[in-house]
């Protein structure tokens, strides 16, 4: 096995003169979180597309575990162990709490095809399903219908159905989004925990959590990642700030 | 508002009693409608897995219910005449043994459901509306200008084919021959919305990138639950096919497939005995509407379009509370 | 079959298209920018057959009969517009199925009681009743040539309108767009009402023009609907020109179809035979070029997501 969970290699992806990403190359190693940073329009949504799935690079690959996935669908990423949270919440919103994070345990198990069993007394699946709930300590809310939960709850189930896949790598798409100081903050601790367990590639807007969090930042800019490094490298680089950092400022 | 299940069982104990009634007060006519809204409302549960579970909006299940149809009308007709369907590569003959046509007509429609389903499947949205209903489309031009098995004209048959220990031609034993093939169908239908395969089908609907997202195989799920709801539609078919003792390419016609749609929404999306309401109700409205005008077809439009507009959740939505899909 | 004939039969396959673009243009225009399905067009391509037949018998015009269907075809779809088809615009396309779908049920019978059940008919006039001669001697009918002009003189200004003019760039803008300029004041129900009318208008020409080939009835307006389904799915939804070119595919393939193909077969089985045999394939023929398209191109030669 390689030593990096996750690799870009090299990746390219244009949408006519638009260079999305251009020879992007990044790595995810065991035991840390990896922050994704850059202004709007940088192309983080289209790397994180080619990654998960959903969208083919032009050129480049993309390795997980040693493995090309390059030519995998969505599904078999998940099914390989990345799980993924999204910027805005993808969740059934009809579903009951358990319900969504029970959807995670069929998809992990490969149980979709059993058409006889309730899948809501399935011993195992429910296992899997409220072990996750815990972690994320939403178990009180189990009956829940999920339109109805805070947004910082629904950040919560995101993370509970990601967990459900026992996933050998995270990817997380601004997962501070809309959360309070005080929900940043418990997520912050939350995910400290978690990278452990699996390397998180987190792509975030809340520099404070990103600071407070990550191992290592890259800083994507118009397609290209001008700069990979600690916090402090990141904090120093003068090109980061001239081309983000500044324009944070500016802003 | 009461609970669906008792509402449930209060439509269920309507299918015995009418029928039972008609029979006291010898009525076999109403015995005939009933047979045919036992009929309908099959095909309407087996759309309602596909449209209702998995809101896959398919404008073409006439093409199920037609192909049912033709398969009861096809293996009947040849054994009537005493004329093998093939003789090469190997023999295959007629029959008028209602087990063996029906297991031809699921096999057979489910195969149809796997062909159009998958190429049907590779869109979403409203294109997937469009090609339903021209690949349905399709199938009714072939029927009517096929004319080995009547064309335009149909085909009739002239008895009612036989199943083992029921004199099918007493309305009352074959209408209890179809109310049992729809509890059955009933049963495992709310079992499979119930398992596994149901939830994923349902969280798909509900939020595709979910599914994708935990390692689903969205395209694979949606097409293994379009055959099944196919298969069910077509089993309806060659069920109505039997109680006309004549099909024609009408039950390929589009408007089938509306109203099919039409039991399903009158009654009730997603709802298990949606489309059993739904079709009663249709039912009863050409009756007695038709009975008073000509024009009934304006009277049903104008009905379905307050239902759709101001109604959603149709007659089960209305009179029961949601109870937890998967729950139980 | 000779070469003339030949010639003859892709005219018509042409003529057949034009009818279709006319149709799925006016589709095709309502979903890209409504995002609506509108099953009820055929029912008013049925209304302009209508207007133009009763028009036509009480004046004795047959330019007066194609005004007349013009105006009431678009008089009908603003007022389905403001009425009903309004209320759908953001609900999923299941209740616009449904929702139109009873549209056409009370279209239908409408008509049915206000006509009657029997088919009306509608003369090609005069001037338009012969054949004129084409440039190698081909005679061909003055009608249909007509037909051929007017669609794509109607193509043209269809693509002038949308690429020319202040009203084709609110058309044109995306959805996101379109919330701009209703927040600088634009009244965006007035550019629907507009547009779902203008789709009504083409599909009550068509129906007019066609009514003098074919008789004119209660339900004329289903199979053209569905076959502009079709064209919609092999063009690309919301795509002008791909309506124009997905139309005169369809209008070739099937006319040249149901001529070709009985003659193609019989020269490997019988005459009885390959008749039967032709024109039952002939039917599906469109279809599987719709299924073709589907394997290789999901959304359609011009279609994008």
């Amino acid at each position: 096995m390689a030593d990096s969970i996750l690799d870009v290699v090299d990746v390219h992806k244009s949408f006519g003169a638009l260079k999305a990403s251009d020879g992007i190359s990044l790595t995810l190693k065991p035991g840390e979180i990896h922050a994704l940073i850059g202004p709007n329009g940088a192309g983080k949504s289209t790397l994180i597309k080619q990654i998960a799935g959903g969208l083919q690079p032009d050129e480049g690959a993309v390795k997980f575990l040693g493995q090309d996935i390059t030519g995998k669908t969505t599904a078999q990423r998940a099914q390989l162990g990345l799980g993924r949270t999204f910027q805005i919440s993808a969740l059934a919103m009809g579903f009951t709490v358990l319900e969504n994070v029970v959807l995670g345990a069929i998809g992990q198990s490969g149980s979709v095809f059993r058409f006889f069993s309730p899948a809501m007394k399935d011993r195992a699946l429910l296992d899997r399903a409220r072990n996750a709930l815990e972690r994320v300590g939403l178990s009180d809310r189990e009956t829940t219908i999920t339109s109805e939960l805070s947004h910082g709850q629904r950040r919560q189930l995101e993370v509970a159905v990601a967990l459900t896949l026992a996933p050998k790598a995270f990817l997380m798409d601004e997962p501070m989004a809309g959360l309070g100081a005080e929900g940043s903050r418990e997520l912050t601790g939350f995910l400290r925990t978690l990278k452990s367990e699996a390397p998180i590639l987190l792509v975030e807007h809340d520099m404070d959590a990103v600071f407070a969090l990550a191992d290592r930042i890259s800083v994507l800019v118009y397609g290209k990642i001008i700069a990979t490094g600690s916090v402090d490298d990141i904090r120093n680089n003068a090109e980061v700030k001239t081309a983000y950092l500044g324009e944070e400022d500016a802003a | 508002m009461i609970r669906e299940r008792y509402l449930n069982l209060i439509i269920l104990a309507g299918l015995v009693i009418v029928p039972a009634y008609a029979l006291m007060v010898d009525e076999p006519f109403t015995i005939t409608l009933a047979t045919k809204v036992v009929i309908l409302a099959l095909a309407g549960v087996g759309l309602n897995l596909a449209l209702g579970q998995g809101g896959l909006v398919s404008f073409g299940h006439a093409a199920y219910f037609g192909i049912g149809g033709y398969t009861m009308g096809i293996l009947a007709s040849h054994a009537q005449n005493y004329t093998p369907l093939m003789t090469s590569p190997f023999l295959i003959e007629g029959t008028n043994s209602m087990p063996v046509i029906w297991l031809v007509a699921v096999v057979v429609s489910a195969l149809l459901a796997l062909l159009i389903g998958a190429l049907s499947l590779r869109t979403s949205g409203v294109y997937f509306i469009m090609v339903t209903l021209a690949f349905g489309q399709m199938l009714y031009y072939f029927a009517i200008s096929w004319p080995a098995y009547g064309g335009e004209d149909g085909l009739s048959i002239y008895v009612r084919n036989q199943f083992p220990g029921v004199n099918t031609l007493v309305p009352i034993q074959f209408y209890g021959l179809c109310f049992a093939i729809l509890l059955i169908v009933l049963f495992l239908v709310d079992r499979l919305n119930k398992s596994p395969f149901g939830l994923a089908l349902d969280g798909a609907h509900q939020n595709e990138e979910r599914a994708l997202t935990v390692g689903i195989n969205v395209y694979r799920l949606r097409l293994v639950a379009f055959v099944i709801s196919g298969a069910i539609t077509g089993l309806a078919g060659a069920l109505f096919a039997d109680l006309n003792r004549f099909v024609s390419p009408v039950m390929f016609d589009w408007h089938t497939s509306g109203q099919i749609m039409i039991f399903i929404i009158l009654g009730g999306v997603a709802r298990l005995f949606g489309p059993i309401v739904g079709a009663a109700l249709y039912i009863l409205l050409e009756h007695f509407l038709g009975g008073l005008s000509e024009y009934w077809f304006i009277y049903l439009g104008a009905i379905l379009l307050f239902v759709v507009l101001f109604a959603k959740g149709g007659i089960v939505g209305g009179l029961s509370k949601k109870e937890m899909s998967h729950g139980g | 079959m000779s070469v003339i004939l030949l010639i003859e039969q892709i005219l018509n396959g042409l003529q057949f298209g034009v009818m279709l673009f006319l149709m799925a243009a006016g589709l095709t225009l309502i979903f890209g920018v409504m995002g609506l399905i509108n099953l009820a067009h055929g029912s008013l391509y049925m209304v302009g057959a209508f207007v133009a037949a009763a028009v036509a018998a009480w004046s004795g015009s047959f330019l007066l009969a194609l005004a007349a269907s013009l105006v009431a075809a678009a008089m009908f779809g603003a007022l389905i517009e403001l009425t009903v088809i309004r209320r759908l615009y953001a609900r999923d396309h299941l209740d616009q199925v449904l929702a139109t779908f009873a549209l056409i049920l009370i279209f239908s019978e409408a008509t049915r009681w206000v006509f009657g059940s029997f088919p009306l008919f509608l003369d090609t006039p005069a001037w338009l009743s012969g054949t004129v001669i084409l440039p190698f001697g081909i005679q061909y009918s003055a009608y249909r040539l007509a037909i051929i002009i007017v669609g794509l003189v109607v193509a043209l200004g269809l693509f002038l309108l949308i690429t020319r003019t202040r009203v084709g760039m609110r058309i044109r803008a995306g959805d996101s767009d379109r919330e701009m300029i209703a927040a600088l004041g634009v009244d965006i129900s007035v550019l629907y009402t507009l547009v779902f009318a203008l789709g009504a208008a083409l599909a009550g020409l068509s129906g007019a023009l066609v009514g003098a080939i074919q008789s004119v009835e209660v339900g004329m307006g289903e199979p053209v609907l569905i076959l502009a389904f079709v064209v919609i799915v092999i063009g690309g939804i919301g795509s002008i020109k791909g309506a124009l070119l997905g139309a005169i595919l369809v209008g070739l393939t099937d006319t040249l179809g149901r001529t070709l193909l009985p003659v193609l077969l019989s020269t490997v089985m019988d005459a009885s035979a390959a008749t039967a045999v032709g024109s039952a394939l002939a039917s599906m023929l469109i279809y599987i070029l719709m299924a073709g398209v589907l394997l290789f191109k999901p959304t359609g030669l011009f279609g994008t997501a």
